[in-house]
C-alpha cells in the first residue's frame, strides 16, 4: 500500500469507525499484511519427532527450500497436534546453528580435529573396515565354526529409521560383524524377554489411545508425564471420564502431581510391592476366575523336582554355582521338555549349552513365546499342589502388606488403597492397565519385574481388554523398530535368533528344528528364516546352498554392549561405529566406556554435534585427571555429521508397534547426510573393492543383494525400495501382504516377517495419514502396526471361551456365528475363521495345534504364562532380590542378590557392599521432559537449555539437613566408582522411607549431563557400574548406594584419589559384591 | 457476544482459558511459543526454585510456567500453571501508548506493533501484572500477541497447539468463560473448594481478562497480583481534580489580579 495521506493514523481515525484510534486506525501497514509462514509455505511434508517412542505427528513447513517452522500434525491420532517442549523444539533442532556440517577427522596421537572430505573419509572407513575385519577373522571359535570378526562392533539406531537399521544388521552381518547392539539393549530389552516369556510376543500389548478406557491406570517405574507428555494426553482422558491414577514411585514428580494416589517406594523393591498384590489377589479370590482357567498356565501342573524360592531361602532347584547359571529343565511343565535353552534335547546340559543360554536366547521371545515340547496335564480345578496356580500361591504367600510396609517402605494404609483400586476395576465390565518404563526394565531383575506385572495382569484378567494390558513406554523415536528389526547382537530381523555356534556344522533345517515350536505361529519358523535368507543373498540363497545359512556368523555367548565394552579394554575390538548413540554418557560406567575406546584403532562417530562419545581423547573426564594423556591415545577418530529427520525418508516404529513413514522435507546440506546414505555407500564401496576377492570370508559381502535405486543431488538411497524389501515378495517380485503368504521353499523374500504387510498391495501402508476425525477412535487407517495392523494384542481375550465379549462395555472382537468369523472393533489376534469350538485333534501340529479359545497364538501352548517354565535364566517367578548395591539386607530370603545377575570384575567397575555405611545412601536415576536420553538432541538447544540449564541432584529437606546441603548450592556425590558435582534441590518431593525400622534416604538425579554441548555438567553414568540381568545384559542403573557431601567435587588427580579413599574406607576389594549365594 | 469498543463486526472475543489444574509442568508452551515468535533465550541459569528456570513474563519470555511445591492439610501438591499476557479488557498498556504501537485486534486482544514501537517504556510501568517489558539489546517491548498471525488465518495460537494436555484452550471468551464455570463446578464437587477462576469477571480491576485462569489457591501463590487494577483507571478523575486545580488555580490568579486593579493603594 503506498502511504499516501489517506493512510496517515490520524485521518483514519477521524474518518473511520476507530475514533478513538485504538484499533484499526493504529494498524500500520506491516501489519495489515500480517500473513504467518504457515500460510505461505512452498510445501508441507508429514513427518514424526525425532525424540521419543510416542510418535507424535508433525508438520513440516518448506519455503525456498528451507524449513521454516516444524508444528505438530492435528490429523495425528496419536498425538491430535500436540507435542512436548522437545517435538516444540524440533526446528531449533534441525536448523539452529549447533548442527556439525563438515566431517571432521583426528588423527592417532592428535590434539586437534582436522577437516576432511567426505568421499575420502568413505574410502578410508571402508579401508579400516576391511583390515581390521581381516586381521580379526576368525572361521572357528574352539572347535566350533564362527565365521566372524570381534575386531570390529556398532552402537546406534534407535534414533535411526528402520530401514537404515535393517541396512545396518544386513552388511555388519554380512562382514561377520556380530558385535551390534543399540539403545534398545540398555533401555527395554528387559520389555523383550518380560513380555515375550509371559504373552508372546515383547512389545506393549496395548495403544496409547487406549488408555482413554481405563477404569483405573497403574504407573510405575515410569514418569509417564514427563517423559512422553504427549502420550499422557490419553492418561488424561480417562480421569476426565472417572478413572483412578495412581503413580508408585520413589520420588514425587510430574506425573505424581496428576494422579488421584502417589505412593513412594524404595527404588528396587517393586517385585515385593507386585508380589503383595498377586498374594492378596489369590488368597482373597480376587481373580478373574473363567479369564485364569482358560487363558493362562494356571491349572498346568510342574515337575516334582521342581524347588521353589520357599524350599531354597531365596533359590530355584537347578543352581550351578560354579558356572553361575541355572539349568532349568526342573522347571518344565511335567510331561515336558525345554528345546529353547539346551538346542539338543536328551543330552545334560553342556558347555555349548549353557553358553548358548547366556547369550541372551530370552530376547529372541519378542515375538514368539518359549518353545515347550511334549505332554501336559492340567488340573482345571487349580488344586493340584504342583499345578501353577498353587505353586505361585505358595511362592508369594511371604509377600505381605507388612513385608511391603518393611522392605518397600510403602504404609499399609496405601498398599489398601491401590489393592482396593485396581481390583474394583478389574473383572468383567471394568479394567486396569499399566503403564511402565525404565524404572523397572533397568535392574538385575529387570525382566522379573516386567513379569511380575504380566502375572498380575493375568490374574486379574486385564490383558487383551479395552482399557486393560500393559503399555511398555519405550523412549526412543524408533526403538521399537531397532528391536525388531534389529541392531542387536542376538537377533535377526523378527526376533529370529542368532544362530549360535555348534560342535557340528549346523544346516539350516536343524536350526529350525531346534527353535520352531510345535503349536502356534511359530512353527512357521521356518518360512521367516528362509524368506529373510532370500532377501539378503537374493539368486545365491537356494535349497543347494542351504540359503546361505551358514554365511550367518555365529555367536558364542552375550556379546552385549557391555561385553564388548571389555573386548575393547582387552584389545581384542579394534573398531567402533557410533550411529547416533552417546555412550559415553548414556550407558554404565562412563570411565569403562571410555578406557574402551581409547584402546581402539579407530572409531566412527556418526551424530548432530560433538558429543562426549567423540571428544573424550581431548577433553574427556580422563585428560581432566590425567588418567588420559591425548598425545598417548592412538585412536583414530572419525566425525561424520549426520542428517536430521526432516532431511530423509523413512520409518520409525513407536511404542505401539505403530509404522509411521516420514517425507523428506529438504536435502541435508554440506557434509550431512542420512544414516542410509552411509550405510548404504560404505557397503558399495567395501563391495567394490571385494568384487575381485577369492576369498571365501568374502562371499557373503559379494553375494549380498545390494542393489537400491538412489536419488537426488546426494544419491540418496531409496527408502522406499529397503521398505519394501523389509515387507517381503513373491517369486514374481510382487509385494506380499501378510506373515501367512510366507514359505520355506524359497519362493518368498521378507526381510522382516512381522513387518511384512507394511506394503500390502504395494502401497505404503505406513505412509497413511487418514485423520483421525474421519475414523473411529483405533484409527487403523493410520500408519501401520504390527502384527497385522492390530493394536490390541490379545484381543481373543476380551471374549469368553464361547466368544462372547466379557462385557458390551469392554467388547473388543467377538465370534459372528452366522458369518463364520471374528469380527469387532480391531483386528482379531486370532486366525479369523477359527471357531471357538474347534479343539485341535490329537497329534496336530502348528497353527492347527492352536484351539479356538487360545489367546496368546505366539506361545508355543496358546496360553498366557503366569509361570514361565523356560525362556528366562534366572527364575520360573519374579523373586524379590536387592539391587547389587543396597543399604539393606534381603528381608525376605536369605539369598541377597540375583544369584545368576552379571557382574563384571575390572578395576573400575568395583562394587560396595551390602549395606556400607560409608554409601549409605540410595542413588536413582531418571529423566526430564526438557532432555532427552543423553543429550545429544537437547543440552545444544538453548530453548531447551533455558528450561532446565545445569544438572542437578534432588535430596529431601531432612537429607540435606543432615549433610549440610543447601538448596541451589553444590554437593558431591560419591560411589564406589566415580564421583561427580551437581547443584542442590532440597524438595519434599524427595522423601525418606522407613525400611526395616530405620530411615533409608533416596537421592534422585537426571542422567542427561556430560561436559559437551551449551548446557554442561557432570555424567551420573561416572558413578554406576556394569552389572547385568542375565537375560537381557541390561545395567542396573535404577538403585545404586552413594554418598553425598556439600561442596564441589575435587579437580585434576584429587578427583580418583577421593573415590580411592572411599573404597578403602569401605574395605572394597575385587571380590567385593562378586558373589553368586549368600 | 463479548465486545468491547465499538461494535466493528461479526468475530467474536478470541482468548485464553488456561486450566492449571491439567498443567503437567512440560513447558511445551514456552518452547513453542518461542519458536513460532522467534523468541530469543532468556538466560540459562538455574534458579533452584523448584522446577521453575523461567521465573517470570517479560520481553523474551510470554509463557512462563509457574511451580508451586506445596505441603498442605490434604498432603502434598505441585502446582503447575502457564502464565501469559491477560489482554486485558481496560489495559493501561494500551491506553498510555503514545505512538499507537500498541493497539487492539479485530480479536480484542491487544498486540505490539514492532515496527511503530519507540521504546518510550511508558506500557513497562503502566501494566498491573509486570508482563510487557523491553528488550535490553533492541530497545522496543515485546509481549505476547495471541499469535495474532495464525489466528488471522484461522490457525491456533502456537502453545495452545502444542500443550499436550489441553491446559491452555484457545476459543471465542464467552464459549471458554462458560466451559470453565462448569470445571470449577466440577472441581468443587470432586472435593476441590478452592477451585477458582482468575481474570473472568467483567467487574474485575482490568474489566476482565482475555486470557483468564483456573487456580487452585490464592493468585499469590502462583505470583500473580491479587487484584489487579488497570493503572489508567484513576485517570480521568485525576485529570478532572488537576484541571479543576488548574481552573482554581487560574479563579484565584484573575481575583488576585482583579483586587490589584481596584485597588491601585497596593501598588504604592
Amino acid at each position: 500500500m503506498a502511504s499516501s495521506p489517506s493512510r496517515w493514523p490520524v485521518l483514519r481515525q477521524l474518518r473511520g469507525p476507530d475514533s478513538r484510534g485504538l484499533r484499526a486506525a493504529a494498524k500500520s501497514d506491516a501489519t495489515e499484511q500480517l500473513t504467518p509462514r504457515t500460510s505461505t509455505a512452498d510445501r508441507v511434508v508429514g513427518s514424526v519427532c525425532p525424540y521419543c517412542a510416542v510418535g507424535c505427528g508433525q508438520k513440516v513447513f518448506v519455503k525456498d527450500e528451507h524449513v521454516v517452522q516444524i508444528e505438530g500434525d492435528p490429523d495425528s491420532p496419536i498425538s491430535r497436534g500436540r507435542l512436548c517442549p522437545k517435538g516444540s523444539a524440533s526446528l531449533q533442532l534441525t536448523t539452529g546453528g549447533a548442527r556439525e556440517q563438515f566431517v571432521l577427522y583426528r588423527r592417532p596421537y592428535s590434539r586437534h580435529w582436522e577437516r576432511l572430505a567426505l568421499d575420502e573419509a568413505m574410502e578410508m572407513v571402508a579401508q579400516r573396515v576391511l583390515n581390521t575385519r581381516a586381521e580379526t577373522w576368525e572361521w572357528e571359535d574352539d572347535g566350533r565354526r564362527t565365521r566372524r570378526t570381534l575386531g570390529i562392533a556398532s552402537l546406534g539406531g534407535a534414533t535411526l529409521d528402520n530401514e537404515e537399521n535393517y541396512l545396518i544388521k544386513k552388511l555388519f552381518t554380512a562382514l561377520g560383524i556380530v558385535q551390534v547392539e543399540n539403545q534398545a539393549r540398555v533401555c527395554h530389552s528387559s520389555t523383550v524377554a518380560g513380555l515375550g516369556t509371559s504373552f508372546g510376543r515383547g512389545g506393549a500389548t496395548t495403544f496409547l489411545q487406549d488408555l482413554q478406557h481405563s477404569d483405573c491406570i497403574v504407573i510405575e517405574g515410569s514418569n509417564f508425564a514427563e517423559a512422553h507428555p504427549v502420550g499422557f494426553q490419553w492418561v488424561m482422558e480417562a480421569k476426565k471420564r472417572g478413572a483412578k491414577v495412581i503413580h508408585i514411585d520413589p520420588r514425587f514428580s510430574r506425573t505424581s502431581a496428576l494422579a488421584d494416589v502417589f505412593v513412594p517406594i524404595r527404588a528396587g523393591t517393586d517385585i515385593v510391592w507386585l508380589g503383595a498384590l498377586i498374594n492378596r489377589v489369590l488368597s482373597e479370590e480376587k481373580y478373574f476366575r473363567e479369564y485364569v482357567v482358560n487363558y493362562t498356565n494356571a491349572p498346568v501342573i510342574l515337575r516334582e523336582d521342581f524347588k521353589d524360592t520357599e524350599d531354597l531361602d531365596g533359590l530355584f532347584s537347578g543352581l550351578d554355582e560354579q558356572h553361575r547359571r541355572y539349568d532349568p529343565s526342573s522347571w518344565m511343565y511335567q510331561g515336558t521338555e525345554v528345546a529353547a535353552a539346551s538346542g539338543e534335547r536328551d543330552r545334560p546340559p553342556t558347555e555349548h549349552a549353557r553358553a548358548k543360554a547366556r547369550s541372551g536366547h530370552s530376547e529372541s521371545h519378542g515375538s514368539g513365546g518359549a518353545n515347550v515340547h511334549g505332554d501336559v496335564s492340567t488340573d482345571e480345578s487349580l488344586q493340584h499342589p504342583r499345578c501353577v496356580f498353587q505353586v505361585l500361591k505358595r511362592h508369594y504367600a511371604r509377600y505381605t502388606a507388612e513385608m511391603v510396609e518393611q522392605v518397600c517402605g510403602v504404609p499399609r494404609e496405601q498398599f489398601d488403597e491401590v489393592f482396593d483400586l485396581i481390583t474394583a476395576n478389574s473383572g468383567r465390565e471394568r479394567t486396569t492397565s499399566f503403564a511402565y518404563a525404565v524404572g523397572w526394565t533397568q535392574h538385575t531383575v529387570g525382566v522379573q519385574y516386567i513379569r511380575a506385572a504380566s502375572i498380575l495382569q493375568l490374574l486379574l484378567g486385564n490383558i487383551g481388554r479395552k482399557g486393560g494390558g500393559i503399555q511398555a513406554l519405550r523412549g526412543h523415536a524408533s526403538i521399537q523398530g531397532s528391536s525388531d528389526i534389529p541392531t542387536l547382537f542376538d537377533l535377526l530381523p523378527g526376533y529370529i535368533p542368532m544362530p549360535h555356534a555348534h560342535d557340528e556344522h549346523e544346516t539350516l533345517a536343524e536350526f529350525i528344528e531346534a527353535d520352531e515350536a510345535q503349536v502356534g505361529f511359530w512353527s512357521n519358523f521356518g518360512a521367516y528364516v528362509t524368506s529373510l535368507l532370500k532377501a539378503w543373498w537374493g539368486p545365491n540363497a537356494t535349497l543347494e546352498s542351504d540359503y546361505c545359512f551358514d554365511y550367518l556368523p555365529r555367536i558364542t555367548g552375550t556379546h552385549s554392549t557391555y561385553e564388548t565394552v571389555q573386548a575393547q579394554l582387552d584389545g581384542l575390538c579394534k573398531g567402533y561405529f557410533l550411529l547416533g548413540e552417546n555412550p559415553a554418557v548414556g550407558s554404565a560406567n562412563g570411565k569403562l566406556q571410555r578406557l574402551g575406546m581409547a584402546n581402539l584403532d579407530w572409531l566412527v562417530v556418526r551424530d548432530f554435534s560433538l558429543i562426549e562419545s567423540a571428544t573424550w581423547w581431548q577433553d574427556g573426564p580422563e585428560i581432566e585427571t590425567g588418567e588420559l594423556v591425548t598425545d598417548a591415545i592412538k585412536t583414530e577418530v572419525f566425525f561424520f555429521p549426520a542428517a536430521a529427520h526432516t532431511e530423509k525418508s523413512g520409518t520409525f516404529t513407536n511404542t505401539n508397534r505403530l509404522l509411521q513413514w516420514r517425507e523428506t522435507a529438504v536435502e541435508p546440506a554440506n557434509d550431512c547426510r542420512s544414516d542410509l546414505w552411509f550405510i548404504y555407500h560404505l557397503g558399495r564401496i567395501i563391495r567394490g573393492r571385494l568384487l575381485a576377492s577369492t576369498q571365501e570370508r568374502d562371499r557373503p559381502v559379494v553375494e549380498l543383494t545390494w542393489d537400491y535405486p538412489t536419488e537426488g543431488t546426494h544419491a540418496e538411497p531409496s527408502a522406499a525400495h529397503v521398505l519394501q524389501e523389509i515387507n517381503g515378495h513373491d517369486a514374481a517380485g510382487k509385494p506380499l501382504s501378510a506373515y501367512t503368504e510366507l514359505k520355506d521353499d524359497g519362493s518368498t523374500s521378507c526381510g522382516c516377517w512381522i513387518y511384512c504387510g507394511v506394503y500390502a498391495d504395494g502401497v505404503n501402508q505406513a505412509a497413511r495419514r487418514k485423520p483421525h476425525t474421519e475414523q473411529d477412535w483405533m484409527s487403523h487407517e493410520w500408519g501401520w502396526a504390527w502384527p497385522a495392523n492390530r493394536r490390541t494384542l490379545y484381543n481373543r481375550a476380551s471374549a469368553d471361551p464361547s466368544g462372547r465379549p466379557w462385557s458390551e462395555r469392554k467388547a473388543v472382537i467377538w465370534w459372528d456365528e452366522r458369518a463364520g468369523k471374528w469380527t469387532g472393533h480391531d483386528i482379531p489376534d486370532c486366525e479369523p475363521t477359527k471357531a471357538p469350538s474347534y479343539r485341535p485333534p490329537e497329534g496336530a501340529h502348528g497353527v492347527d495345534a492352536l484351539s479356538g479359545t487360545h489367546p496368546f497364538i505366539m506361545q508355543s501352548d496358546g496360553l498366557g504364562w503366569l509361570f514361565a517354565p523356560a525362556g528366562l535364566v534366572d527364575g520360573p517367578l519374579p523373586t524379590h532380590y536387592e539391587p547389587q548395591e543396597s543399604p539393606v539386607p534381603n528381608l525376605l530370603y536369605g539369598q541377597e542378590r540375583n544369584p545368576v545377575r552379571e557382574v563384571t570384575r575390572r578395576k573400575h567397575n568395583r562394587y560396595a557392599p551390602s549395606g556400607s555405611g560409608v554409601y549409605p545412601y540410595v542413588l536413582t536415576s531418571y529423566r526430564l521432559t526438557e532432555h532427552f536420553t543423553a543429550g545429544g538432541m537437547t543440552r545444544w538447544q538453548p530453548y531447551l537449555n533455558e528450561l532446565q540449564p545445569e544438572s542437578f541432584c534432588e535430596v529431601s529437606p531432612l537429607l540435606a539437613a543432615e549433610n549440610g546441603l543447601v538448596n541451589g548450592g553444590w554437593a558431591t556425590l560419591i560411589s564406589a566408582r566415580g564421583a561427580i558435582e551437581a547443584r542442590v534441590l532440597v524438595t519434599d518431593r524427595m522423601r525418606p522411607l522407613s525400611i526395616g525400622g530405620r530411615v533409608v534416604h533416596q537421592i534422585g538425579m537426571p542422567y542427561h549431563w556430560g561436559p559437551n554441548g551449551r548446557s554442561t555438567g557432570d555424567s551420573f553414568n561416572e558413578l554406576s557400574s556394569m552389572t547385568l540381568d542375565p537375560n537381557v545384559h541390561i545395567q542396573e542403573v535404577k538403585a545404586l548406594t552413594v554418598d553425598i557431601r556439600p561442596g564441589r567435587r575435587p579437580r585434576g588427580a584429587d578427583l580418583p584419589a577421593l573415590v580411592e579413599q572411599y573404597q578403602q574406607r569401605a574395605g572394597i576389594t575385587a571380590d567385593t559384591g562378586m558373589e553368586v549365594t549368600t | 457476544m463479548t465486545h468491547i469498543g465499538k461494535d466493528l463486526g461479526l468475530q467474536p472475543r478470541m482468548g485464553f482459558f488456561t486450566d492449571s489444574t491439567v498443567c503437567i509442568g512440560c513447558k511445551a508452551c514456552e518452547v513453542a511459543c518461542k519458536e513460532w515468535n522467534a523468541v530469543p533465550t532468556d538466560g540459562s541459569v538455574l534458579t533452584a526454585e523448584s522446577f521453575d528456570n523461567t521465573s517470570a513474563l517479560g520481553a523474551n519470555t510470554w509463557r512462563h510456567v509457574a511451580f508451586v511445591e506445596q505441603n498442605t492439610e490434604q498432603g502434598f501438591r505441585w502446582l503447575m500453571s502457564s502464565d501469559v499476557c491477560k489482554h486485558c479488557t481496560e489495559a493501561a498498556c494500551l491506553d498510555v501508548c503514545p505512538t499507537g504501537s500498541l493497539f487492539r485486534t479485530e480479536f480484542d486482544t491487544v498486540v505490539v506493533q514492532q515496527d511503530i514501537c519507540n521504546g518510550c517504556g511508558y506500557c513497562v510501568s503502566a501494566c498491573p501484572f509486570g508482563v510487557i517489558a523491553q528488550r535490553e539489546d533492541d530497545g522496543r517491548v515485546f509481549k505476547c500477541t495471541l499469535c495474532y498471525d495464525r489466528i488471522g488465518a484461522g490457525q491456533t495460537p502456537a502453545c495452545a497447539q502444542a500443550c499436550p494436555t489441553e491446559s491452555i484452550q484457545f476459543g471465542p471468551l464467552d464459549e471458554l468463560r462458560e466451559r470453565a464455570a462448569e470445571r470449577v463446578d466440577a472441581l468443587k464437587a470432586a472435593g476441590e473448594p478452592g477451585a477458582r477462576l482468575y481474570g473472568a469477571d467483567p467487574s474485575d480491576g482490568v474489566g476482565g481478562t482475555g486470557a483468564f485462569f483456573l487456580l487452585l489457591d490464592e493468585p499469590e501463590v502462583y505470583g500473580l497480583p491479587p487484584d489487579p487494577k488497570v493503572t489508567t483507571r484513576d485517570l480521568p478523575a485525576m485529570w478532572r481534580q488537576a484541571g479543576l486545580a488548574a481552573l482554581g488555580l487560574l479563579g484565584a490568579a484573575v481575583v488576585s489580579a482583579g483586587f490589584d486593579r481596584l485597588n491601585p493603594r497596593s501598588r504604592r
